[in-house]
């Protein structure tokens, strides 16, 4: 049974050494080895979810034998263990609903080179949400930042490739303020690894004259964090970065990278600076004021482009913001409120991502709003799996986003009047513009196109695209229906996490 | 103030250069510029660490003369860092450097500016 505790290693060195094996293989092999190694990093994470909840306690797993103050440390609770599976699970359900259009976008000598990137982001994901260690952290979200280049920049339009461009740019500005972040606080405290880390800045708390200098190198680490998870006023790179990048891509950039950034500052807010201490500093007032920013800009801006893909990225945009100001409410269930909804998005989103490709296809390659009239009815399948994540993201009942906006809202609750009237307010509006663009989208892909037929039924049923689609379904309905053992997890999870 | 300075000279040159790095990134609209920029901006961060590691007196962590205490010696882990970190800056490096001359191959220009501006017309219809 302790034989578990090394698994959370092994998804790392896996996924690396499963980069490297994709690189000699041809490219239909390639896919074929990623899907059945994504397989066995699923029953390793729940294995570890597994193991975490039995136990009832996160367990920390030494490497290289040096203890505590030196070397480096894995650890892993429920919540990690959850995120990683969860994690897993939408990669699997991307790749497997996306490698058509892969190949289609795709140079066939290049094929393979896709997935080998696809497996090294994946070890960059499952070090970031596994690692105890904050410049491990650093290292990796470095490789996550170059794989999520690659993977963009594969798709070579010209258009990809200044995305990648601007993409890289932002990134290197997050990463560069992160680096800065991690040296300023390793420079106060003697310690990379978290849990030193945190005593000595509770002590370091204690004395006010310390404090402008801890809140500047935390305020520092988190802008670097912020850009490159895209929180308003930063997210201005999302529409052209995952509007135009093959499906997979965008599927995964969107509801996996952005939320690994998200998860790897939530774990430093709770391991290295402590939720006390983080409440008592400005920043989590300010992420709120961005978030919610984030939430009304994003939309706004989503109602104004014509094009789908375009849309669905700028809704990202809102829903980030969301996330923050969850962050931002500064409680456990402001946390919890997070973390439910980077689970609650990841499932949508990704989702959006790839059935919109569908649609275009079946309304001449374009993913215009004018073109796409009709295409619900010209792909069945696409349609009906388009209007389940648009709900969602509305937030009608049963889905996952009406869960998340009530977290939202219960979080708020048990927290200041100030903040109760913002979130509430916030929520509000959002909600009622998410409804606006998403329902008038809905209401397009369904009504005959003007002036000339329905256009041709796309009669097969693909059971490699609606396979993946029904398992993000179905995990957005449990999410939806049971959002309350999800949310006991998350708290749970939430515990061992500090 | 002026004082506190002058005494962490080292810091306050790894800050500047970090502001300066920072802003030509940002701001500079040619590609190869703004990648200099980068690496002036880890460069900066670099030389912050390195000076916080160094203390004066102390020899590098080699073991020579059979001298065991501590003292005598000045921390590897920060020294470590550095090179960790100028891995990760040279293959980052590398990358950005790659998608420039995909850029320049396409467009003819280092402007990011003009770039974005061809890339409008050229595809108009995505």
């Amino acid at each position: 049974m302790d034989f578990i505790t090394n698994f959370p290693l092994f998804t790392i060195v896996l996924s690396l050494f499963s980069g490297a094996l994709c690189f000699m293989l041809s490219g239909n092999a390639a896919k074929k080895y990623t899907l059945r190694f994504q397989g066995v990093m699923i029953v390793l994470c729940a294995a570890v979810l597994f193991y975490t909840i039995r136990t009832g306690t996160s367990f920390t797993y030494v490497m290289g034998e040096f203890p505590a103050p030196w070397g480096n440390e894995i650890r892993a609770g429920s919540l990690e263990a959850m995120t990683a599976l969860f994690f897993m699970v939408i990669m699997i359900c991307s790749v497997s609903g996306g490698y058509r259009f892969v190949d289609m976008d795709l140079d066939e000598s290049k094929v393979n080179l896709y997935y080998a990137l696809l497996n090294l982001m994946t070890a960059a994901l499952m070090s970031l949400i596994w690692t105890n260690d904050i410049f491990t952290g650093y290292v990796f979200l470095e490789i996550l930042t170059l794989t999520s280049c690659g993977i963009l920049i594969v798709r070579e339009i010209g258009r990809t490739t200044l995305a990648a461009m601007r993409y890289m740019i932002l990134n290197l500005v997050g990463s560069g303020l992160f680096l800065l972040g991690v040296v300023l606080l390793y420079d106060f405290t003697g310690h990379l690894l978290m849990v030193p880390m945190r005593k000595a800045i509770s002590l370091l708390w204690a004395a006010p004259a310390n404090r402008p200098t801890l809140i500047l190198s935390t305020g520092i680490l988190t802008i670097g964090l912020a850009i490159k998870s895209g929180l308003f006023p930063f997210h201005f790179w999302m529409p052209d970065t995952y509007g135009y990048a093959t499906p997979t891509s965008g599927s995964v950039l969107s509801s996996l990278v952005s939320k690994a950034y998200i998860f790897l500052l939530i774990k430093i807010y709770y391991r290295v600076i402590g939720p006390e201490i983080f409440a008592q500093m400005p920043i989590g007032r300010i992420l709120m004021v961005l978030g919610i920013c984030g939430m009304i800009f994003g939309s706004l801006q989503a109602m104004s482009t014509n094009n789908c893909n375009r849309m669905i990225a700028y809704s990202s945009a809102a829903q980030i913001g969301y996330i923050y100001m969850g962050i931002g409410i500064g409680s456990t269930a402001g946390y919890l409120a997070a973390v439910f909804h980077i689970f609650a998005h990841s499932v949508t989103k990704s989702m959006l991502f790839l059935t919109t490709p569908r649609l275009a296809e079946v309304s001449g390659d374009s993913l215009k709003f004018k073109e796409m009239t009709g295409s619900g009815m010209r792909d069945r399948d696409a349609g009906a799996f388009f209007l389940v994540g648009s709900f969602s993201m509305i937030g009608i009942p049963i889905f996952a986003g009406f869960s998340s906006k009530i977290f939202f809202g219960l979080a708020a609750v048990g927290s200041s009047n100030i903040k109760l009237i913002l979130v509430m307010l916030a929520l509000a509006v959002s909600s009622m513009l998410n409804a606006i663009y998403f329902i008038r989208t809905s209401i397009r892909i369904y009504s005959m196109p003007e002036g000339r037929d329905q256009g041709e039924v796309r009669a097969h049923h693909r059971i490699g695209y609606n396979l993946p689609m029904f398992v993000l379904t179905a995990i957005n309905l449990f999410l939806g229906l049971f959002s309350w053992v999800a949310a006991d997890l998350i708290e749970h999870g939430l515990m061992m996490f500090g | 103030m002026i004082e506190t300075l002058a005494v962490n000279y080292e810091e306050a040159a790894a800050i500047i250069l970090f502001g300066i790095g920072f802003t030509m990134l940002l701001f500079h609209q040619n590609l190869i510029k703004k990648l200099i920029g980068m690496n002036i901006m880890d460069s900066g961060v670099f030389l912050f660490l390195a000076s916080m590691g160094y203390i004066g007196g102390r020899k590098a962590p080699i073991i020579v003369d059979g001298v065991q205490e501590t003292s005598a010696y000045i921390n590897p882990v920060p020294a470590g860092l550095v090179l960790t970190g100028i891995v990760v800056s040279v293959s980052v490096t590398a990358v950005t450097l790659s998608l420039t001359v995909q850029l320049y191959r396409r467009y003819h220009t280092l402007n990011l500016d003009e770039i974005y501006d061809l890339s409008r017309h050229r595809l108009e219809d995505r």
